[in-house]
């Protein structure tokens, strides 16, 4: 789960990490109160969870609190790549004599923790990684061992960090760390990591994601999620308890499990069609599942027709049938829908769909042409 | 003979008395595996089905000589039940729990190193493997698998039973089948299942079913062009899914140009590795590795 950038910057406060003084607003006078209360220059930045909100036009530096006023309420309700604002983060403006670049995240094919420092900080660090690699300072820790603010300081040093800003930058990659791994973070970056004109270091930005299997024991986090997820959809789907991911087409799409749920969007988008989103009810899903899942598809406007593909293994496909035939009667499906089952007791699992109005498929491939024929309201 | 399990395992299931755990027991040993032991702390000296319960893996190995575990453990608990496991010094772990927090299968793998345990831990968060007519650990269906030349590695639970289904309908067996797990950081990857596949008299090709997210298939595909001579097919799952997006696997996410589908098949084209483009196309193009046409 992503975590917004007044959201992480407060987290980092509690480790000792240090951050520009700011707060959120929601109102755009709010936000003036706000640049009052701090002192001007105050920077305004949109809080959404997509990059290159600068470029956008989403962060603004204000030298009044008018100023401040009219940024929020021009930043305010902007759209950046889909996504509403719907708060700013009014904070102090920093003044930068350098900019560096700090991050921590996991590193899949090591089975390790990695801490990354640069000194191209404030641009895009993949751009980095892939131009120059030997510019960003690397090293391997595990979660047990811990990072000492000396062996941070030696990472700043092999980052060539101005030997003014090595200390403090080493204590603050130490408290980024201790972070990471007391918050189950996923990734926990400052970019840029800014080196103040009086020799602070200070995290300019922040980014923060938090491992979701690890929600369990940070129950502070689950509480933001369901405050902050961008989409209405989205959030009811986390209400349902399902996993779900929307998209951008008009094929609504039910499966389960995972691996499954993503080559049937290939499937269709191989047919020429678009997925409305990603949802996968999981193995062993009951009647109640199904058309829980059913009923969030509906919810989707967008959605012109319905493509459920479910393998039977120890689920009986005959029984995802009957729960699929209850639920589809008690909710009343407005679109077209296809069901392909596979696997355990599929024939009789279609013969009990025969029955009905809803269109079988034989194959994965069947299935999305017949699902896309229909959202673009073709005959099957 | 086949990979990681067969005639020679026995096992201990890890939360036999739960609900999963007894129902799969049931399942495995209707397959054929010799489930020899459970294990619930707390309720030793019970049996379940007829297995007997023990507090601790330690314990099932002495007095049934226990060799591999299959972990039903719940989320918050189960990489400290796989961890005593391996230091009971079973050999294969199967940990099929999903949404164990990724720094503790970390803290799990680090600390079977430094310790010296030797087993190996499958998953987590995977449907578990099977040998084909010797045993099945885990939770995968054992009426679709048929004994046969084609062995098969997987990120992906349902997936696989699509491709094993298709497989066997098509009149080609499979040696051993195993899904790996979807999760960021597992215990066994793509390169060491080739690596056993490579060595296994009884596979003759290989099916990889691989998905965005990672780097695993791209470290793959470098494996087979240095180190294998048997035929590799691979299917890559996932190549409409928009970046940014966790794809129901925590491992499933591609981030910036990081895991992303193309980068996967590049590497697997220029690794001389056939990648079909659907699922419908794995069979005919395992059946031109084995020669079949």
């Amino acid at each position: 789960m992503k975590l917004h950038e007044y959201q992480a910057k407060r987290i980092m406060r509690r480790y000792g990490v240090r951050t520009p003084r700011g707060e959120v607003a929601s109102a755009s006078d709010e936000a003036g109160e706000i640049a009052a209360r701090l002192g001007c220059p105050v920077a305004v930045k949109a809080q959404v969870h997509v990059g290159g909100r600068g470029k956008a036009g989403g962060i603004a530096v204000a030298a009044t609190p008018d100023e401040a006023d009219l940024a929020a309420s021009r930043i305010l309700g902007m759209d950046i790549k889909g996504l509403t604002v719907t708060r700013v983060l009014v904070e102090e403006a920093v003044k930068a004599a350098r900019e560096y670049y700090a991050g921590i995240t996991i590193d899949r094919a090591r089975r390790s923790i990695v801490v990354m420092a640069s000194r191209e900080g404030g641009v895009d660090i993949e751009e980095v990684a892939a131009r120059a690699p030997e510019k960003i300072a690397r090293v391997w820790v595990s979660p047990r061992a811990g990072f000492q603010p000396w062996e941070a300081r030696s990472l700043a040093l092999a980052a060539g960090f101005e030997r003014r800003a090595v200390g403090a930058a080493g204590a603050f990659i130490a408290s980024l760390f201790r972070l990471f791994v007391q918050e189950d973070a996923a990734l926990a970056e400052v970019n840029p990591l800014m080196l103040s004109e009086d020799g602070q270091v200070i995290a300019a930005d922040a980014k923060i994601t938090i491992d979701d299997n690890a929600l369990m024991r940070h129950p502070e986090y689950r509480a933001l999620s369901e405050e902050d997820s961008d989409d209405e959809l989205e959030r009811e789907a986390h209400r349902r308890g399902l996993t779900y991911v929307k998209l951008d087409g008009d094929v609504g799409v039910i499966g389960n499990g995972a691996g499954l749920v993503m080559a049937t969007l290939d499937a269709i988008s191989a047919e020429d069609g678009r997925a409305a989103n990603f949802l996968d009810i999981g193995g062993g899903a009951r009647a109640d599942v199904v058309r829980n899942a059913l009923e969030l598809i509906l919810m989707d406007n967008r959605v012109k027709a319905i493509l459920i593909n479910v393998f039977g293994g120890i689920t009986r496909c005959d029984e995802v049938a009957s729960g699929l035939l209850a639920a589809a009667g008690s909710v009343g499906v407005r679109v077209p829908m296809v069901v392909r089952l596979a696997g355990t007791r599929e024939e009789d699992g279609r013969a009990l769909l025969r029955k009905t109005q809803v269109a079988t498929a034989e194959g994965m491939a069947d299935a999305a042409r017949q699902a896309v024929a229909l959202a673009s309201g073709g005959v099957k | 003979m086949g990979i990681f399990v067969g005639d020679e395992t026995r096992l201990v299931v890890q939360a036999i008395t739960g609900r999963e755990g007894r129902f799969h027991a049931g399942r495995m040993r209707e397959y054929g595996t010799r489930v020899v032991a459970g294990v619930t702390p707390g309720r030793g000296g019970a049996d379940v089905d007829g297995v007997p319960v023990f507090d601790q893996v330690a314990e099932a190995v002495r007095k049934t000589g226990a060799n591999a575990s299959c972990v039903f453990v719940p989320a918050a608990a189960a990489a400290d039940a796989a961890a005593e496991a391996l230091a009971a010094g079973i050999e294969i772990v199967v940990c099929i729990t999903e949404g164990i927090p990724t720094l503790d299968v970390m803290n799990l793998l680090d600390d079977a190193n430094a310790r010296g345990w030797k087993g190996r831990v499958i998953g987590p968060n995977c449907p578990g493997l099977v040998t084909c007519g010797k045993a099945l650990v885990g939770i995968m269906p054992g009426r679709i698998f048929t004994p046969g030349p084609v062995g098969l590695v997987s990120r992906s639970g349902t997936l696989t039973y699509e491709v094993v289904n298709l497989l066997t309908a098509r009149g080609i067996g499979q040696s051993t089948c195993v899904g790996v797990g979807g999760d960021p950081i597992i215990g066994t990857n793509f390169v060491r299942c080739l690596a056993e596949f490579e060595s296994d008299p009884d596979t003759r090709a290989v099916v990889l079913i691989g998905e965005i997210g990672g780097r695993d298939e791209e470290d793959a595909a470098a494996f087979i062009r240095d180190s294998m001579t048997k035929p590799v097919i691979a299917f890559v799952s996932g190549r409409t899914a928009p970046p940014g997006k966790r794809m129901g696997h925590a491992g499933a996410i591609v981030s910036g140009s990081m895991g992303t589908a193309e980068s996967k098949v590049e590497a697997f084209h220029e690794a001389g590795v056939p990648v079909a483009d659907s699922i419908a196309e794995i069979t005919d193009l395992v059946a031109q590795a084995l020669g079949w046409r």
